[in-house]
């Protein structure tokens, strides 16, 4: 891959709601190219953590720093051109109801291209064959099934060629094939199209296969108990909480 | 079926035996432990509980329920539980209901609030709620200029879906109620006119009632409930879909794309439905005046034209635009502010028609001050 050249790099992140603190002190770099886990027992502020990411909720202090630049600390234009470099898949696919497939990845490209109305269409086709969908251009997101719906989100979520993609929860609610083919087509995309890729996830199955680089937080302590490969943290991490989460509660601790 | 019981025997000083028998079920009837908690209060305190449970017989729930309590109270007490004597699938029950302790602070605490501390409450919640829908509004008006100045993003077909939505699809009913209200309206005039000999004016009563009133709140408050509720809900489902954040995600305005052309549908819809409103609720008293009065026609439709003035006409539609507004805000402002479940969707989709229906109602009285100032 492209090395380590740093993509995205959180600093000194705090996230509350109102009072209540979610997570503080985060620190962590993305290098260009990475697949990038951010894990942590359920209600942690996985999720919470990757909406400040992407530019949905705004962090109680500290910033992220996208190829170096601020974007919490810089104007509205810029954040939404920044915003423009990200694909985003959601937990449920959240595509727009009232649109066919086709026009859910088209809406995008209609929006920030000069591309006339068949060459949208030919795009958005492109774009559906890659995950598979290959023919599905107009149906609605309630004819398909939940797994059809989430690569269908993915192919929205590529529509306009994006540097970062971030995936809520890719395999949650899929059989263990459709999350196997779905880690592996993230895999293939990022291998492809160098993209660097974002994950919330607890699967630890999805984890080790698709993840070079993580982030994990405690709910307890409320801050990242530790960074890095998870394949390492597994077998090596000195806390006991993140070799336990990482082996399924089945780590010795070693302190007691 | 044998009768549950539970007898408390003390052979020492330091132990407690609590025997068990018969069949402990759920909804059947099961002796009080009440009696073992009330000696584990008392002193001498025993040093342990034990359990005999030689003539138990069934047992599910209902057992460890009273298990779980003489537990409780044995703990409060400092006194050692011996739960050997127990059934082995309730001793691994309760060991199991036991192994993880209690965290701190989780049990919520239900307290009463006073009067003042409720009342302040609400005050502020509703302060809230004021800000927050002047928000919207600002966010609102600042898109509308994008949209007339055509730099707006939506889609055109969502466009006139609206307007079909809002426009044709809702003739129907509006049709029906107020034909019936001009019949209403008529009847009380043929009544209470004919009384004086000036029946004939049930047509100017019917028709300025009508065009410069009744037409505009009648089709308001069903658009309030028609449509007002239906953007709240398709709004409020694709909050808790994530499909709004999505929009977000693009960079795109949720508003522009979502609230702004479904507020436009209702100002181009709202003055077309109360024009058309007003001559079915004309039609309407123009059939029973004709029927009750001694009248032609000819003359009911004469007496129509001449008390009907433009500015009356125009006072009508200008409210009706006012009203459409309202309800689409009222809608899409619940529907962005829909929290993130079923229960929610629901919710705003109540608060969206309460909340147009009382600021139709609201704004009807303040612009008919305004009209009679004015002189309109």
């Amino acid at each position: 891959m492209a090395g380590d050249q740093p993509h995205i790099i959180g600093k000194d992140l705090t996230m509350a709601y109102g009072d209540f603190l979610i997570q503080e002190n985060l620190n962590f770099t993305i290098n260009r190219g990475d697949v990038f886990i951010i894990m942590g027992g359920s209600g942690c502020g996985k999720s919470t953590l990757l909406k400040v990411m992407i530019g949905l909720k705004s962090p109680a202090t500290g910033d992220v720093f996208y190829d170096g630049k601020p974007f919490w600390s810089s104007r509205e234009q810029e954040q939404e051109s920044a915003k423009r470099k990200f694909g985003t898949l959601f937990q449920s696919g959240a595509l727009w109801s009232s649109m066919t497939l086709a026009e859910n990845i088209g809406l995008a490209l209609q929006q920030y291209t000069d591309l006339g109305e068949a060459e949208i269409r030919e795009v958005a086709a492109y774009k559906l064959m890659l995950v598979g969908l290959a023919g599905f251009e107009d149906y609605y997101p309630n004819e398909i099934s939940g797994g059809m719906k989430k690569r269908a989100g993915l192919a929205r979520a590529m529509a306009l060629d994006p540097e970062i993609l971030f995936f809520d929860e890719p395999s949650a609610g899929l059989d263990p094939i459709s999350a196997k083919l779905l880690d592996d087509l993230i895999l293939e995309l990022r291998e492809s199209l160098g993209t660097t890729v974002v994950v919330v996830t607890h699967e630890l199955a999805s984890i080790f296969a698709i993840g070079n680089n993580s982030v994990f937080l405690d709910p307890v302590t409320k801050t990242q108990l530790a960074t890095g490969n998870p394949n390492e943290l597994r077998d090596h991490h000195p806390n006991f909480e993140v070799r336990n989460f990482l082996q399924r509660g089945e780590a010795e601790d070693e302190a007691a | 079926m044998n009768n549950a019981t539970l007898s408390v025997t003390e052979s020492n000083q330091d132990v407690l035996a609590v025997s068990l028998s018969g069949d402990w079920l759920l909804g059947e009837e099961l002796p009080d432990s009440g009696a073992v908690l009330d000696r584990l209060e008392q002193t001498p305190k025993p040093a342990t509980v034990t359990f005999d449970s030689e003539q138990l017989g069934e047992w599910d729930t209902g057992l460890v329920k009273a298990l779980i309590a003489i537990n409780r109270g044995a703990a409060a007490n400092g006194i050692e539980m011996d739960t050997s004597g127990l059934p082995t699938g309730a001793q691994r029950l309760l060991a199991l209901a036991f192994a993880v302790e209690e965290r701190k602070g989780a049990r919520r605490v239900f307290k009463d609030k006073g009067f003042l501390e409720q009342v302040g409450e609400n005050v502020q919640e509703g302060l809230a709620n004021a800000r927050e829908l002047l928000t919207f509004t600002g966010d609102l008006v600042l898109s509308c200029g994008r949209f007339l100045r055509r730099k707006a993003t939506y889609q055109r077909s969502d466009f006139w879906q609206f307007i079909q939505e809002a426009g044709a699809e809702a003739f129907p009913i509006v049709s029906l109620i107020c034909f019936l209200i001009g019949m209403i309206f008529a009847f009380v005039g043929v009544m209470q006119l004919n009384l004086f000999g000036a029946g004939i004016y049930t047509a100017d009563l019917v028709a300025v009632a009508m065009i410069r009133e009744m037409s505009a709140i009648m089709t308001g408050i069903i658009m309030a409930g028609r449509t007002g509720a239906a953007y709240a809900a398709q709004i409020g489902t694709m909050k808790v879909n994530e499909e709004v954040d999505a929009l977000t995600t693009l960079g795109m305005h949720p508003i522009d794309y979502l609230v702004t052309p479904r507020v436009f549908a209702l100002i181009v819809m709202m003055p077309l439905l109360a024009l058309y409103g007003s001559i079915m609720g004309i039609i309407g008293g123009a059939l029973v005046g004709i029927a009750m009065l001694d009248v032609t026609l000819l003359q009911y439709a004469s007496q129509t034209v001449e008390s009907v003035h433009l500015n009356s006409l125009f006072g009508g539609l200008f409210k009706s635009i006012v009203y459409g507004i309202l309800v689409a805000l009222a809608g899409c402002q619940q529907g962005m502010a829909c929290g993130n479940s079923a229960l929610a969707v629901g919710q705003s989709t109540t608060k969206a028609v309460v909340m147009g229906i009382v600021l139709i109602v609201v704004s009807a009285s303040i612009l008919t001050v305004i009209y009679i100032n004015l002189g309109i």
